[in-house]
């Protein structure tokens, strides 16, 4: 077989697996590398619940998704041009996921019957019964080789199975012309406290990379050139991270500590994990007993001057409903971090999914109007973070940040920025008054109270649940009461003269208008370009800020003859919308899989309306 | 340093509690306290901070004439925290019935109490809902009626003691609220100690729950079924001081000083500050009519607080750390340049 050397634009790697086989840590090392290599990418972990599904099984099944291009790259792609396939289960999930093109590298070992009959495979002719015959398929013995490899290393047999994915990531390496310095280095930072294993990993990856090189199967390898990079220093993040770093830099841009009270919950965990490593830049972080407990300690941390945040995903957000009604009635500044996952209830907790707008819109006891900004990409993350707590700040409200696993999990390059080029947050602190203080006087022009914290001399005064005047004194006039509301939905709905002007991506005027908000930002940008480049008259309205909306959104809608919501969900935002602005007609495109859309079947869904 | 009165910490707000309500006797004691408290600890009055839950008690921070929080339903502890670990410097009081602490607040409370938190949290303790009318509470005794158990509960009740110190709690004390000068130096007491203080305030409800206590609080009885815990004392009781408490194998036992043999000196010793759990447990656990029921601090040891530990972890990391500010941060780790 001739071997070609190919130059793509782009290029999708699927890695799959057990849970237990290594694949996060895989597709995480291969984006990496690419990263470095000057590389456009997104990446997607898409993994089960189980921490370890029983071995072998479809529910055990473990992918990463890598989408590498030259040049722009705004998902993590529909479809693979590779997979790897650890074993026949992952073979058999994911094949639906392959381009009719594509290379698939699978482990021959794990084929066996047993293999076969846990995965549930109905013949011992897995080709025919996946009808992936015409695939490039590449039956490799990867856990025969790998114990070749490290026959002589003086590892247990249970140790050097675990080798198995650096042998499979050596051979893309081979394949995408990667070299392997910097996974080494990796290794060797990874096993400084058991540098016994740092020489066998090593092994395994350059052996990996040779076979690949040597056999005749693997018919082509990829180019995929650098990516035309504005100039700068880059780096790779996830959305955890950034909504974490954002809000340290919120906290640095404004003088105020981060506090952080949360409960662990998947897909949000990693950002109170990342937080708790920032104790020398004044974060403090406490794992809380429960959800309710997570939001009660901010809400206390707030009251006593700190910038403070609870990070949860939406069974914590339930949980926290009602004292978010608190910080929104004592208008205390609060950060709530929602990184969305598939529900009702516990759901699909690993998948991603935008349903929980109408839970943040709507989700509390009494007269509640809570601000609400969503993130729409991983590197957005940290915009989104530093603007809510902004927000919060100079607001004295409660601000629910909206992510999604999808953005949370996945990561892309980042062209880091310089904080001087933030702004500066001036919460409305005081720290004395002429006469007595008046705690829920506001300014006139915002409605915001001030902030007179604990410990100031002579600003002694009560918060609470109760309703009350603005002097404090708790009130059940019923004038009193409908005042109070009003000015506390004044003052969100005020957020629309701080907030920029929604944008237009594409004409200002057209046939139709794509409306989108959050994670789902790649995806609609990549369908509306598509559909730009055939020449048809279309554009994009991606919402970054939900409650309240963008002054001129009723402006944007009117320029075009059809608008088409698509989200995650049965039509939260569209139905917001429809009571915000019922003169316009909305068409919607919604999936709610737990999993991101297709580029394509977006395409084909406004082709259709269109 | 500033001299404060108990006028000082009485604020403008009508006190709003029934008539005959054992919380105004509690409230007396809180405000009777701080002063002396202020002039031991050298706290000023903006350094107070009054924390609450819901339920009658949970009204206090309103008449207190400091910086307080009336928040939710059981959260006032999780509140007290978030506010303690944000600013240390505050002198963290809160107000807590038995159904907002040891029910719907359960978790927040004992966590609290395992973190040893430095807060100081003022357990008001009738055996009833009283904000709700006369429903049983996680405190209520064993077939007790109410609306809610018109046939009597089918529940044992919590013993707040119990809990606290099943949790390790570092302080524990109990009184009356008809013994105002006991209850004003335990919470000169609580006030020094350092980590989450538990003070139970026996109350009565005058409507729901009348005589909740009466058992042992009737000044008829009250020097024969209580018994007031002195550190160094020994721990002898009623009306002629001549009852006392001795070790009956793994028991505690009443006995009577000079009757079969035994003198003063059979008779134990309070020490509140030993880290002697099993027989702070055994203090806390008396129940009239086999023993006088325990006031006074029945326990106060010293160990690491979270505060502390919070705020000796945040100095010990950022001296060692080389990324001070947020532009280290985001070029920490791997990053790569773009000419």
């Amino acid at each position: 077989m001739q071997h070609k050397v190919i130059d793509v634009n782009d290029v999708v790697i699927r890695f799959a697996g057990d849970s237990g086989d290594g694949m996060q840590l895989t597709g995480t090392l291969f984006a990496d590398t690419s990263a470095l290599l000057g590389n456009q990418l997104s990446t997607f972990p898409d993994y089960p619940a189980e921490i370890r599904a029983p071995h072998g099984t479809i529910s055990g099944v473990s992918g990463f998704q890598v989408h590498i291009g030259h040049t722009e790259v705004t998902t993590p792609g529909d479809y693979c041009d590779v997979l790897v396939a650890m074993n026949p289960a992952a073979l058999k999930a994911n094949v639906k996921w392959c381009k009719p093109t594509s290379t698939i590298i699978i482990d021959a070992d794990t084929f066996t019957e047993e293999g076969l009959s846990r995965a549930g495979y109905k013949t011992d002719d897995p080709v025919s019964e996946l009808g992936i015959g015409d695939r490039n398929l590449v039956f490799s013995p990867i856990t025969t080789l790998t114990k070749e490899s490290l026959k002589d290393s003086g590892m247990d047999n249970k140790a050097i199975i675990k080798c198995k994915n650096m042998f499979t990531l050596g051979m893309c390496c081979f394949l995408f012309g990667r070299p392997l310095e910097f996974i080494d280095k990796y290794l060797e930072r990874k096993f400084a406290k058991k540098p016994a294993l740092i020489a066998p990993n090593k092994k395994v990856l350059f052996d990996g990379y040779n076979y690949a090189s040597n056999i005749q199967a693997i018919p082509n390898t990829y180019v995929v050139a650098p990516a035309d990079y504005k100039k700068g220093t880059y780096r790779n993040i996830t959305g955890n991270q950034a909504v974490a770093w954002g809000l340290i830099a919120a906290s640095e841009k404004s003088g105020r500590h981060l506090f952080c009270g949360s409960y662990p919950i998947t897909p949000a965990t990693a950002i109170l994990e990342e937080l708790a490593i920032h104790k020398n830049l004044g974060v403090k972080t406490l794992q809380a007993e429960d959800e309710i407990a997570g939001i009660c300690t901010a809400i206390g941390a707030s009251y006593a001057g700190d910038l403070a945040v609870t990070t949860t995903s939406g069974p914590g957000l339930s949980l926290k409903s009602e004292a978010l009604g608190l910080a929104m009635i004592t208008e205390l500044p609060l950060v709530i971090v929602d990184v969305q996952r598939s529900g009702p209830s516990t759901g699909i907790p690993t998948k991603t999914e935008q349903t929980d707008l109408n839970q943040a819109l709507y989700g509390r006891n009494g007269e509640c109007p809570i601000a609400i900004v969503a993130a729409h990409s991983p590197s957005n993350c940290f915009d989104a973070a530093f603007n809510a707590a902004k927000l919060a700040l100079e607001h004295m409200m409660p601000v629910i940040l909206l992510s999604e696993g999808f953005l949370g999990n996945g990561s892309e390059p980042w062209r880091i920025p310089s904080m001087k080029d933030y702004p500066e947050i001036k919460p409305p602190i005081i720290t004395s008054c002429d006469g007595p203080f008046k705690p829920f006087e506001r300014d006139p022009e915002t409605f915001v109270r001030k902030w007179a914290l604990p410990g100031t001399k002579g600003l002694e005064h009560r918060v609470g649940g109760l309703e009350k005047n603005h002097d404090g004194v708790i009130s059940s006039d019923p004038q009193v009461h409908e005042m109070m509301v009003r000015e506390r939905a004044a003052k969100v709905a005020k957020v629309a003269d701080f907030i920029p002007e929604q944008k237009i991506i594409g004409e200002k005027e057209g046939d139709i208008l794509v409306v989108g908000w959050g994670g789902t930002f790649g995806h609609l940008y990549s369908a509306v370009h598509t559909l730009q480049l055939e020449g048809k008259s279309i554009s994009l309205a991606h919402f970054d800020y939900i409650n309240p909306l963008p002054k001129n959104t009723e402006e944007v809608f009117s320029g075009f003859k059809k608008i088409i919501v698509c989200e995650l969900n049965s039509g939260h935002f569209a139905a917001y919308l429809r009571n915000k602005f019922p003169q316009f007609t909305y068409y919607q495109h919604n999936k709610v899989q737990g999993q991101p859309f297709i580029v394509a079947d977006v395409v084909e869904a406004i082709r259709a309306i269109m | 340093m500033e001299k404060y009165t108990v006028q000082d910490f009485k604020s403008n707000q009508e006190v709003r509690w029934c008539p005959g309500c054992g919380d105004h006797a509690v409230l007396a004691s809180i405000q009777r306290a701080l002063p002396e408290v202020s002039e031991a600890l050298g706290y000023s009055k903006e350094r107070y901070v009054f924390v609450s839950g819901i339920g009658c008690s949970s009204r206090l921070p309103y008449y207190m004439n400091t910086f307080g929080f009336h928040s939710i339903h059981g959260r006032a502890t999780a509140i007290s925290t978030g506010i303690k670990v944000a600013n240390p410097t505050l002198t963290v009081w809160q107000a807590t019935g038995d159904g907002d602490a040891l029910a719907i607040g359960g978790n927040h409370f004992i966590h609290a109490i395992r973190r040893n938190i430095d807060i100081n949290i003022i357990l008001f303790n009738n055996r009833i809902y009283g904000l709700t009318k006369g429903q049983y509470s996680p405190t209520s005794k064993l077939g007790a009626i109410t609306k809610t158990s018109p046939y009597g509960t089918v529940e044992h009740p919590f013993n707040p003691g119990s809990l606290v110190l099943g949790a390790k709690g570092t302080f524990f004390a109990r009184s009356l609220d008809v013994e105002i000068k006991l209850s004003s130096d335990i919470m000169l007491r609580a006030a020094k100690h350092d980590g989450t203080s538990v003070i139970e305030m026996l109350v009565n409800c005058v409507i729901f729950n009348d005589g909740a206590h009466k058992e042992i609080s009737d000044k008829e009885w009250r020097a024969d079924r209580t018994i007031v815990l002195q550190d160094g004392e020994r721990m002898i009781f009623g009306k002629n001081r001549d009852k006392g408490l001795v070790m009956d194998g793994h028991k505690l036992k009443v006995v009577t000083i000079g009757e079969n043999g035994v003198t003063e000196d059979d008779i134990l010793v309070h020490d509140s500050h030993a880290d002697n759990l099993g027989l702070q447990m055994m203090l806390a656990d008396m129940k009239y009519p086999e023993y006088p029921v325990a006031l006074g601090v029945i326990r106060d040891v010293k160990d690491i607080t979270y505060d502390d530990a919070v705020r000796d972890q945040l100095a010990e990391v950022e001296a060692k750390a080389k990324v001070h500010c947020v532009d280290d941060l985001l070029h920490s780790g791997s990053t790569w340049e773009v000419e």
